[in-house]
């Protein structure tokens, strides 16, 4: 627990002293505010624009939980049909690589057109970014199952559903918290983006309006925003794995033997 | 009454003949040993056995009942205790009856308290030492319905006190149960120690050599390690075993 504590210390330190840089430069090298504003001018435009922003928070982050929540489902059940039917996995597979090497912002204009401009193609574009890494590693997860143990199951006559839910799960169950945390970072990217194309509400509607006026600072501001956000959803999920895993604490995240 | 025939059982895998028509009986309530060199297929009879592979020949039959690919019948406890690390103690060792679609938590508690482990039900299996592991996993052998119990090497990660408690715990528990047991093992000893009857397995293609029938009274007690009867035994099987190896080296 100190030891956490230091460790938390040292990164804001070494944020403290990188905002201090910045500070100091921007001043000395009299750089114009709409090209790179100083972090003292975008905490006091953050402190004032609060009423514009603030309507423009709670849309996002609920974009992003609803299409974490879809992607995560997909993801899911994904890997459990490409893992319980291996056929299809030979199939499937090198197709769910190939997918993920079209960048999502390619795709987002598409969707518009097929979709319009509601919630549809945003949670489309979410679930997508979303569902990949979780898929992933859950199959992964399943494929690092204790063959000793799944040697006992299967001679005391465990059924392949019994395999799955006693053995299989539960040994998956911290590799899908691993693609969970990357899944919610990449939720939020996709949130933002999916607003950049047409939106009423939301940080990538007051970044493209931000940024569009040259209000770089404000542009500033959706980032930490992004950041703040990415960053408590990741905390949530981990909260969520040590309630989850609770086997683990003692091993400090080392995997059982 | 459970006594388990194996007939005859012949494996290759390709060109490799792994078991050459391995034939024995283990009576009921009875603790048989097979004693036989590393690689031998001692692992591979036991998935046979239990059902999970198919031999090329051979069958395998339980109270008179042919049970050749038939898993759920035998109860086994492979070489590492393999408990599940998310499952506490108690639910570690009801997981054979669960398979079976039944929990007698019970007899469970009695049993775990029998083997000293009383206070550690609701702990995890990476809170006990590799002892008591072991300990675990045979309960949860022995818990499960199954009358006869397979044990692959149980204590061969062991250190020798550690090993010597389990032996002695191990007969503990047996003389109590009266079930019928299939011990594999490489040490002469740990054998002599704790069967009824002892079968030689050759190196691949294995085939029994020997049997040798164990003359301890029971209980045993440590101190039989020591007696020239033990010793004059342990160097009879030692000679088989030697005997066999440089006649295939």
């Amino acid at each position: 627990m100190r030891e956490n504590i230091i460790k938390v210390w040292k990164s804001v330190l070494v944020f403290l002293i990188i905002f201090l840089i910045w500070e100091v430069s921007v001043r000395v090298f009299e750089i114009p505010e709409w090209f790179l504003p100083g972090p003292v001018q975008i905490f006091r435009e953050a402190v004032l624009s609060f009423p514009v922003y603030a309507d423009h928070i709670v849309p996002t982050v609920i974009l992003s939980l609803i299409g974490l929540a879809i992607g995560t489902f997909i993801g899911v059940m994904t890997a459990i049909f490409l893992y319980r039917i291996p056929k299809l996995k030979e199939i499937v597979y090198p197709l769910l690589i190939v997918s993920q090497n079209i960048p999502t912002i390619v795709l987002a204009p598409l969707l518009v057109i097929w979709f319009g401009f509601g919630m549809l193609p945003k949670l489309i574009v979410i679930t997508l970014v979303c569902f990949f890494p979780i898929t992933i590693s859950l199959l992964n997860g399943f494929l690092q199952t204790d063959q000793e143990l799944k040697h006992y199951m299967l001679m005391a006559g465990a059924s392949s559903r019994q395999i799955f839910w006693k053995l299989e799960w539960p040994s998956a169950l911290p590799s899908l918290f691993s693609g969970l945390k990357i899944a919610a970072t990449y939720s939020v990217l996709g949130a933002v983006i999916s607003e950049w194309l047409g939106a009423k509400r939301g940080i990538g509607v007051f970044m493209t309006l931000s940024s569009s006026a040259f209000q770089t600072d404000r542009v500033f501001i959706s980032i930490f925003i992004i950041v703040f956000v990415s960053l408590l959803l990741f905390f949530v999920i981990q909260l969520l794995e040590h309630l989850v895993i609770h086997w683990q604490h003692i091993e400090d995240g080392k995997p059982n033997e | 009454m459970s006594k388990l025939e194996v007939r005859q059982i012949h494996l290759s895998f390709g060109n490799i003949h792994v078991l050459n028509g391995i034939s024995f009986t283990v009576h009921d309530g009875e603790f048989v040993s097979l004693l036989g060199p590393s690689g031998s297929g001692k692992s591979t009879l036991f998935s046979i056995i239990g059902g999970i592979r198919r031999p090329d020949r051979g069958s395998i039959w339980l109270n008179g009942k042919n049970i050749t690919g038939k898993t759920g019948l035998i109860s086994y406890t492979p070489q590492t205790p393999s408990l599940m690390p998310w499952r506490t103690i108690i639910d570690n060792v009801l997981l054979g009856q669960e398979i079976q679609g039944y929990r007698d938590e019970k007899a469970a508690l009695a049993m775990i308290d029998r083997a000293g482990l009383k206070g550690y039900e609701n702990s995890y299996p990476h809170e006990l030492s590799g002892g008591m592991k072991q300990r675990v996993a045979f309960i949860r052998s022995l818990l499960s319905p199954q009358s006869i119990i397979c044990l692959d090497e149980p204590f061969s990660a062991l250190d020798e006190l550690t090993r010597m408690d389990m032996q002695n715990w191990l007969l503990s528990i047996w003389s109590e149960h009266q079930i019928s047991v299939l011990f594999v093992t490489h040490n002469i000893e740990e054998a002599l120690f704790l069967s009824d009857r002892i079968l030689v397995l050759s190196e691949k293609p294995a085939r029994i050599t020997a049997e040798f029938h164990v003359p301890f009274p029971r209980p045993r007690k440590e101190m039989l390690y020591l007696t020239d009867e033990f010793i004059h035994i342990k160097r009879e099987i030692y000679h088989v075993l030697r005997g066999q190896l440089v006649k295939h080296s």
